[in-house]
């Protein structure tokens, strides 16, 4: 174990930091020591990232003092943080797909020429000496997600950085890449580096961090022990203690007609087919879960089932209506409420929360021949109020918070009754409140007996949420189970395509 | 054209600091003072010169209207343009569109035996389906193909104006003077005078309709919504179930038929003929016009005014003062990039005001860190993580 941290490395004081009228960062004070690693908890919308992109030089403080070894410094772009010592990993890899491994490390640091050997024998150290493993000839762009941000890790440490800012490193990893990233952040640690790690995530923050500070609303509320009680970390958190979504565990009558069926679905993608012949059913009253780590084909399953592609060969049908090629509207006449992973790119931004919420249906609100301006105002009122939109009518979408955006959708979408929803990355960015409120509602369209495919990457979100899981793994179904047989290691393995049983049996 | 495309203004709220009125003058008056040089070095006091540009013709009743008739035209295609792109259908080719809709009307001209009340609204109807027919063929090609339409709308105005040199070259040479003008339109197909001793005719009562019922289908009906959302957002309004190909089909037909009423206004209004000079380049005004007028029928209205106003007063000026009338094209020309610089400006403003939600997540965060193609950085924006 680390010693009791003592020596602050990096330490920051009265960091205030305004966008308008919110304050992102409400003079925060926090000291991370060298040796450890230091959770930044926190919702979404709480400061965390506004205050590592201070450090790091991205966004300049209205207020405040950076200390360095207990000296005052300026950082006024990442070059200064760099100087200083500081490394981070954003949430979005800042690397050059088309070069090598090697080639980008020294990208960012070599003053002189390059020299490849040199660029080689820093990876075969780092991999040595923290266990990073990583091929330093591969083409980035080859890479998984999981050994790109490898790289970005290698490159912060090529630099010589001695805190290193993880941005929610693992909402990108399946599980088992999280233990290969926490067992390099031990390394890191052990070797005399400071870690900040930003998550949301409970559970992980448990596991890896020595001290934990909770953020919300812009302020700290606290710094604990990374291995405090997470009810007692949720509460300083959120605010209010937290109450799942309640389930009512009513399992589905096996004889229950399924009302989507996808059948023998093909989606020619890059080489290889996106889809390679799915087939699954959802019934009326059922939550189907899809994980998967993104990009095993969910973006084009949801495509399809939202009229937005024509898939190659397949059939998918609600109730009797073949909706295989079907357009959009004839998917949404057919009953199908569809909450894509895109909220935006699914609305208007730029147009009026009331025209947004007409929009799949502009007809309706036609009277003689013009648009009915008051009835359209009164439906949005209607729906604003009823799931909790706040924004008024006019509001363009594009002003609204993410979560909001999402209820505008969720609205849309729901109030049409749909027999059938599907629905993807639904909580994603969205803060506990929102998060709870959304589950809440397709759980009660569950109750109400529509059927609905829930594609998620959070497991969390799947198992509370899904009656059966199905794993999707380069556009196939690799694993099916009962949402309450299944287990996250298990999940985790299937997702990485790594034990593969169409049957379900356990593995 | 790719300016005109990035730089899209976009109708915005009169309650902003930068609001559209307070811009306008700003451009206005940005534009006086980048034009009084070329204007001193013709040997005028550039103060001199704005009054006789824009005040002096605003003094008598014969030139008011003829600030009115020279507004025609541009209103017309001003109105098809800012249509067409508020429905995200950049058509560059009222300028083609206008001069098809001429040649029809000119034919239909030249029917006799009519009498004015059919010939009239005939020439009318005529002059919007030969613009809309000649729109038509670079919207098919932009929905089934995916071509660009800035290219094949463009390209498309010299194969109209070199229609209208082989029609008057040819078949329409005027039989009488020899000259490459067609021959006059019967008495029947003119359009009415508005006024006495005056120009202004029936065609500018015509663009006036126009600009209100478009503005009214824009913002008041289920096809403008469905147009605005096109134009705003083609996935977004593709996703909500609307024909996303049909709506830019209808909308350039609508464009290009507006720039065919100009065309046929000129012709029966203004020249009783055609002529290869029919057309000054009014269908690239009415891009100039859309663009100051921001896309809304208001402001291509006062637009139209404005540039018509000066138009009448440059070519005074150049008579009054002894400068070139061109000065007012400088003027013009001008003044459109001022506008789209200062819209430009506003947009960005409004895009650095960060909202809470996106910080932290935008594509600065990448792009700022140390080296990165562009097209990463367009990869790490699109895609919000990678596959």
């Amino acid at each position: 174990m680390v010693p009791a941290p003592t020596e602050p490395l990096v330490e920051l004081r009265g960091i205030t930091k305004r966008f308008g009228h919110l304050i992102a960062n409400d003079r925060v004070d926090l000291r991370v020591a060298r040796g450890e690693v230091h959770a930044l908890l926190g919702e979404n919308g709480a400061g965390k990232t506004t205050l590592m992109r201070v450090l790091y030089g991205l966004t300049r403080p209205d207020s405040g003092e950076i200390l360095v070894d207990g000296r005052s410094i300026a950082i006024a772009s990442p070059r200064d943080a760099i100087a200083a010592g500081i490394g981070m990993v954003t949430q979005h890899f800042s690397l050059v797909r088309p070069m090598t491994v090697a080639e980008n490390l020294a990208l960012g640091r070599s003053r002189f020429r390059f020299s490849e050997t040199d660029a080689l024998r820093r990876v075969a150290d780092a991999s040595e000496r923290y266990g990073i493993r990583v091929s330093p000839t591969a083409r980035v762009g080859d890479l998984s997600v999981g050994e790109q941000q490898r790289v970005e890790i290698l490159k912060a440490l090529a630099r010589d950085c001695r805190l290193l800012i993880l941005d929610e490193p693992t909402a990108v990893l399946v599980p088992q890449e999280v233990e290969g990233l926490f067992v390099t952040l031990r390394r890191l640690v052990a070797d005399g580096l400071g870690v900040v790690f930003i998550s949301h995530k409970l559970g992980e923050v448990g596991r890896i961090s020595d001290r934990v500070t909770v953020m919300r609303k812009g302020a700290v509320v606290g710094t604990a022990p990374g291995r405090s009680d997470e009810r007692e970390l949720a509460r300083m958190m959120v605010g209010r203690p937290v109450f799942g979504v309640e389930r009512s565990d009513d399992h589905v009558d096996a004889d229950r007609s399924p009302v989507l069926r996808v059948r023998d679905l093909r989606v020619a993608g890059h080489g290889v087919d996106a889809l390679q012949g799915l087939s699954f059913e959802v019934a009326a009253g059922e939550v189907l879960g899809v994980a998967g780590v993104s990009g095993n084909g969910q973006t084009e399953l949801v495509d399809v089932l939202a009229g937005m592609r024509h898939p190659d060969t397949g059939s998918v049908t609600v109730g009797d209506t073949e909706l295989s090629g079907a357009s959009p509207s004839a998917v949404v006449a057919a009953g199908v409420g569809r909450i894509p992973e895109d909220r935006h790119a699914s609305l208007v931004p730029e147009l009026s929360v009331a025209h947004n919420l007409v929009l799949e249906r502009i007809d309706d609100f036609r009277v003689l021949g013009r648009l009915d301006e008051r009835v359209i105002r009164v439906h949005a009122q209607g729906l604003i109020d009823r799931f909790e939109i706040r924004a008024r009518p006019d509001d363009r979408v594009a002003t609204l918070s993410g979560g909001n955006v999402q209820k505008v959708l969720l609205a849309r979408v729901l109030s049409r009754d749909p027999r059938v929803i599907v629905v993807s990355q639904p909580t994603r960015g969205l803060d506990i409140g929102a998060t709870e409120y959304v589950r809440s509602e397709l759980l009660a369209r569950r109750a109400a007996g529509a059927a609905v495919l829930l594609i998620s990457e959070d497991l969390d979100e799947l198992l509370a949420l899904a009656d059966r899981l199905i794993v999707l793994y380069e556009g196939r179904i690799v694993g099916t189970m009962r949402a309450g047989e299944a287990d996250p290691d298990r999940l985790g393995l299937l997702m990485a395509g790594r034990a593969a049983d169409p049957e379900g049996e356990a593995a | 054209m790719t300016l005109v495309r990035t730089r899209l203004p976009r109708p915005s709220s009169l309650a902003s600091p930068w609001s559209t009125p307070g811009l306008v003058v700003v451009a206005v008056l940005l534009t006086f003072l980048l034009t009084a040089g070329p204007i001193l070095m013709a040997g005028a006091n550039p103060i001199d010169a704005y009054v006789q540009f824009l005040i002096v013709p605003l003094t008598s009743r014969f030139s008011i209207l003829e600030v009115l008739v020279a507004s025609t035209p541009i209103l017309l295609t001003g109105t098809a343009v800012a249509l067409a792109f508020r429905g995200g259908y950049w058509n560059i080719g009222a300028e083609g569109q206008l001069l098809v809709g001429a040649i029809v009307a000119a034919a239909l001209g030249q029917v006799s035996g009519l009498p004015q009340v059919v010939q009239v609204p005939l020439i009318i109807l005529g002059g919007a389906l030969g613009g809309g027919l000649w729109a038509l063929g670079p919207a098919v090609l932009r929905v089934r193909f995916g071509i660009d339409e800035v290219v094949t709308t463009l390209l498309l105005n010299p194969v109209a104006l070199l229609l209208v040199d082989a029609l008057l070259h040819g078949p329409w040479r005027d039989p009488v003077s020899g000259f490459p003008e067609s021959p006059r339109i019967v008495d029947a197909a003119e359009f009415p005078q508005l006024l006495e001793r005056s120009r202004l005719h029936l065609g500018f009562l015509v663009a006036m309709v126009v600009v209100v019922a478009i503005g009214y289908v824009i913002s008041r009906t289920p096809a403008g919504l469905r147009l605005r959302a096109v134009g705003l957002s083609p996935n977004g309004a593709r996703f909500a179930g609307i024909d996303v190909s049909r709506t830019l089909l209808l909308t350039a037909l609508a464009s290009g038929a507006i720039a065919g009423i100009a065309g046929a206004g000129e012709v029966a209004g203004m020249q009783y003929r055609l002529t290869s000079g029919i057309s000054p380049g009014y269908g690239y005004t009415g891009i100039v016009v859309a663009t100051l007028g921001t896309l809304t029928m208001p402001g291509v209205t006062l637009a139209a005014l404005f540039l018509g106003d000066l138009a009448v007063g440059a070519s005074s000026a150049g008579r009054a003062l002894g400068i070139p009338s061109q000065l007012g094209a400088v003027v013009q020309g001008t003044l459109l990039l001022v506008t789209i610089g200062l819209l430009a400006v506003r947009r960005n403003r409004a895009a650095g005001a960060v909202r809470p939600g996106a910080v932290g997540q935008d594509a600065e965060s990448v792009a700022s860190d140390v080296v990165m193609g562009a097209t990463e950085a367009e990869d790490a924006t699109q895609d919000g993580r990678e596959p």
